[in-house]
């Protein structure tokens, strides 16, 4: 069996309560750091620990730790994203849910090392059930004396509040989220300036990942030496996935990075192979903005390699061939999904979810999905094809968030790799609406097609 | 441009400025804008949508102009400004949960409540709406019931039977109640 | 000191030096010419603007004389501020053009093109921009937006369809009115200025908004389909006015004030902000002081009908200082 540093007591029961996680070992990382340790020593831990962002961009958090501004006399701020609102990715709501107190933990430990007074955590408002648990949780910690003033005798004050979302993916960006928890509506901000230097309030602030700040906690209990002994390269410690699709066993999986995408995919320890016996068509590897492989493609490198659920290995071969494990949202389609109809499907939601502040994003993302709606209903032409790879580029590096790139890569990902389905819904018109396209040879893990 | 049919004033009880209060204390002095989602959560919880009058009561109560509510209001896709039925099912209709049969779960609650996406039963009692990713995708297809958001995985045809006529028969049962 | 630290940057091979703090976009207008970067959102005197429209992306090809990699993306020229050293490209860079004319076909596969019934018509920066960066054609095949129409009162007149939301008319409203009656309503490409309920946008200096709208969508009800603005002559002249600087330009056609507005800059932007008093209730010639004749770039549309003639329409012929420049315009459109 793997490690597991954040799931290690999932299946105890009453695990959600303070009770059993203090009696399983929780809040030794507080009681750690507030008596043995400096804010400076903690961010030095988890610079060692290699930890990296694990919302999606895998930004290294003790670097974006040691960017923060501290100027005299003005507060700083930790705000945990807790937006998990990418399409594939569920593994937040399944922490949240079920150890709710691993995140407080690490909320304390992180403020701490970041010298904020008051965080928040601002979670999607469509989990209204997880910002209750959250409540509960904080409550039970503070009646313990873990949160509030002179936590432990330490002279050290901390509030922690959760703040519910509205409904808006694009609160996951984080000048967005600060955006939304000053009240406003979400539209991401111009950087420069980055929340570090003027964040929440104009203050400094740093916006970590529900999975980053939980992290933490193994993080400091064994040091950030032992959490970067596991993995592969920089690609360090464990990493929530959320495994979704047509699949034998979905669910949220901890892997220590450097797990074969093979072995996650086949293995009854994970996902137990594709659903009904069927054969894999193309993956998603890291959450729906990120490209699309096709089966062959994610078991193997260009160069043969087997592939590694790591952030480099998944990368390996850049877009043409490659793709990112983003904020790990693992999405199996089996050898009956039709790729244009998921491309759509995808748009939409980026059409959907555009804030509207910049106009390639804003006009883009709609045309797309216009063009593929009618690819999808068998009205396209070869034209339109193209007209696609076209405006995805247009969209792409040119709008104020990652938004306009999310919603460009799945398209032109799935256009790079499934050209011929595309094509087949042109040519084959009525067909197309009747039933999807499914070709064999996807389903072969062996020989590349590109 | 919103045609005003709802324009019945809209007065905050003790229980709720209380709440109110609470929450606009989290955040720093003058800060109180911050509070605005969660107290538009809070309304709509007790009101079931958004109104002008309430949303002009909460933009008052925050020392807003009225526009700020609006704006934000009409920003996040939580937040009704139109009345809708008691329990409005929130159907998932993103990528992973159409790869486990999301389309096939919409078309049947539609023809079991007999109304359009977004319409309102002649009861007054349903709606529904496919929403953007819940993220749950493992549990596909998933729906949502608001105020609460209660959950509901891995759905099935059978499953969602059982489901409206339980809200149905508490529907009627209340109103039972409410006569006896 | 340290108020007389200057950066040195080029753009398009220009050297300029500017203060520290200074943007890509102004640097550029310090330089000024062909190498400015287009702007429809940014607008130099309303804080918080700009950043949206993506019109005026370039490329840094070297970031810094301390670090001298280029930026990995093209930037918003008018939100990135210069360092020393910086090396910029507008229109020397290709990738920089492409970008550009992407933009603008995103901010016109939704717009009506109706500008043959657009009061706005000929002092449009999407025409402009249309014009110098746009395909003869369109790629958009679908339907184009609408909205409700709403009105928003007496004074000015909100066409959303061809709204680019540059929000520049929110910033007005919140930065020089004692109260926002309206704003950005919806979401993604359903965004749009609204003020939700029926309600007129009237105070001050609501009419501001119309002077930064870089397209038709407000507009002067005052002025709606009375004339081309090229059929119409502007004249610089001013007021004592208790509430703003009095400074405006009037639009006549023959010896009727058709139209009041503030006095714009080359790159459209107004001098002095007015108030509503000088520009919907002061149409009579003895209400100002004519100062002279607007001058206007050779090409503006509004320019090919402003001289054509030594017998001036009646304004200019009671004004001696307005025959002088007139006929001073004139030759040198002649040589042209």
């Amino acid at each position: 069996m793997a490690r597991k540093l954040l799931l290690t007591h999932i299946d105890v029961p009453g695990i959600n309560t303070f009770e059993v996680y203090r009696q399983k070992g929780g809040y030794r990382a507080v009681e750690k750091v507030l008596k043995t340790l400096t804010p400076e020593d903690v961010v030095e831990e988890v610079k060692k620990s290699g930890l990296r962002g694990r919302g999606g961009a895998g930004f290294p958090t003790g670097m974006k730790w040691s960017f923060l501004a501290k100027p005299e006399g003005v507060p700083r701020y930790l705000v945990c994203n807790a937006d998990e609102s990418e399409p594939g990715t569920f593994k937040d709501r399944y922490l949240m849910t079920h150890i709710p107190h691993a995140l407080i933990e690490g909320m304390i430990v992180s403020s701490f090392a970041l010298g904020a007074n008051t965080s928040y955590i601002y979670v999607r408002g469509e989990m209204m059930p997880q910002i209750r648990i959250l409540e509960r949780a904080i409550t039970e910690a503070k009646n313990a004396g873990f949160l509030g003033k002179n936590i432990l005798g330490s002279g050290y004050d901390l509030e922690l509040y959760v703040q519910p979302g509205g409904g808006a993916y694009i609160c996951g960006e984080e000048t967005a989220l600060l955006e939304s928890l000053e009240g406003k509506r979400g539209n991401p901000r111009i950087k420069p300036p980055f929340p570090a230097i003027s964040g929440l309030y104009n203050c400094p602030t740093v916006v970590n990942n529900v999975e980053s700040i939980a992290a933490t906690v193994p993080i400091i209990n064994d040091g950030g030496e032992e959490y970067a002994k596991i993995g592969v390269e920089r690609s360090t410690g464990t990493k929530l996935i959320s495994a979704g699709g047509n699949l034998n066993k979905p669910g949220v999986y901890e892997i220590e990075l450097g797990l074969p995408v093979e072995e996650f995919i086949y293995s009854d320890e994970y996902c137990g192979g594709i659903a009904n016996g069927k054969y894999l068509k193309a993956v998603v590897g890291g959450g729906s903005s990120v490209p699309i492989l096709p089966a062959n493609l994610i078991m193997k490198t260009l160069k043969g390699e087997s592939r590694l659920m790591t952030y480099e290995s998944l990368a390996d071969g850049g877009f043409q061939s490659g793709t990112m494990l983003g904020s790990g949202g693992f999405i199996a389609f089996d050898e009956d999904q039709c790729i244009v109809k998921n491309t759509w499907n995808f748009t939409r939601f980026y059409h959907h979810e555009s804030c509207g502040q910049c106009s390639p994003c804003r006009e883009g993302t709609g045309w797309m999905e216009k063009v593929l709606h009618k690819i999808e209903h068998g009205q396209g032409t070869f034209n339109d094809i193209d007209l696609l790879v076209d405006v995805a580029k247009k969209i792409e590096g040119n709008t104020i968030c990652p938004l306009g790139d999310a919603a460009a890569w799945p398209v032109a990902s799935a256009i790079r790799h499934f050209r011929d389905e595309f094509e087949w819904h042109v040519t084959n018109g009525q067909e197309a609406q009747m039933r999807n396209y499914g070709l064999a040879h996807y389903a072969d893990p062996l020989e590349p097609v590109i | 441009m919103l045609n005003v049919k709802h324009n019945e004033p809209v007065e905050f009880t003790e229980e709720m400025l209380g709440k109110f209060a609470e929450i606009v204390a989290r955040y720093p002095e003058g800060r109180q804008k911050s509070a605005l989602l969660p107290i538009l959560h809070e309304v709509q919880a007790k009101q079931g949508w958004l109104s002008v009058p309430a949303m002009d009561k909460v933009a008052e109560y925050l020392q807003l102009e009225p526009i700020e509510v609006y704006e934000v209001a009409s920003f996040y896709t939580m937040f009704f400004r139109q009345p809708r039925g008691k329990y409005v099912l929130e159907i998932c209709r993103t990528g992973p949960c159409c790869l486990v049969g999301a389309e096939r779960i919409m078309k049947h609650i539609e023809s079991k409540l007999d109304v359009r996406e977004g319409e309102v039963t002649p009861d007054g009692q349903f709606s529904w709406r496919g929403v953007e990713c819940l993220a749950a995708c493992g549990y596909g297809p998933v729906l949502q019931i608001g105020p609460e958001y209660t959950f509901y995985e891995n759905l099935t045809e059978e499953k969602i039977d059982k489901l409206i006529n339980e809200l149905r028969n508490k529907a009627e049962g209340r109103a039972l109640t409410a006569e006896s | 000191m340290a108020e007389d630290v200057k950066f040195k940057v080029s753009i398009d091979g220009i050297p300029v030096e500017v203060a520290p703090g200074t943007t890509i976009l102004n640097a550029a207008r310090q330089i000024g010419g062909d190498i400015v970067p287009p702007a429809m959102c940014y607008y130099s005197k309303l804080e918080g603007s700009g950043g949206k429209c993506r019109t005026c992306l370039v490329k840094v090809s070297k970031g810094s004389e301390k670090d001298p990699r280029p930026m990995p993306k093209l930037v918003a020229s008018c939100r990135t501020t210069v360092m020393d050293g910086m090396e910029v490209q507008n229109i020397t860079s290709p990738e920089v053009l492409e970008a550009r004319k992407g933009v603008v076909e995103m901010l016109l596969i939704n717009h009506p093109l109706d500008c043959p019934i657009c009061d706005q018509a000929g002092e449009c920066h999407l025409q402009d921009l249309g014009y110098e960066h746009g395909l003869a054609e369109t790629r958009y095949e679908f339907e184009r937006r609408t909205f409700d129409k709403i009105d928003i009162g007496d004074k000015v007149q909100l066409h959303m369809t061809r709204c680019i939301l540059c929000y520049r008319c929110v910033f007005v409203a919140d930065q020089l009115t004692p109260q926002r009656m309206h704003g950005i309503l919806g979401r993604g490409d359903a965004a749009e200025i609204s003020t939700y309920i029926a309600k007129a946008i009237d105070n001050d200096f609501s009419g501001n908004v119309i002077d930064v709208c870089p397209v038709g969508a407000l507009t002067d009800k005052t002025f709606r389909f009375k004339n081309r603005v090229w059929f119409t002559k502007p004249v610089e002249a001013h007021r004592d006015c208790p509430s703003c600087s009095g400074k405006v330009t009037l639009w006549y056609k023959g010896e009727e004030v058709l139209r009041v507005t503030a006095r714009k800059d080359e790159y459209g932007e107004v001098e002095d902000f007015i108030c509503n008093t000088c520009r919907f209730e002061k149409k009579a010639i003895s209400d100002w002081v004519i100062e002279g004749p607007r001058k206007v770039k050779h090409t503006s549309v509004i320019s090919s009908n402003h001289y054509e003639q030594l017998n001036p329409p009646a304004v200019v012929r009671k004004n001696l200082a307005l025959q002088a420049a007139n006929k001073e315009e004139f030759d040198r459109a002649e040589k042209l």
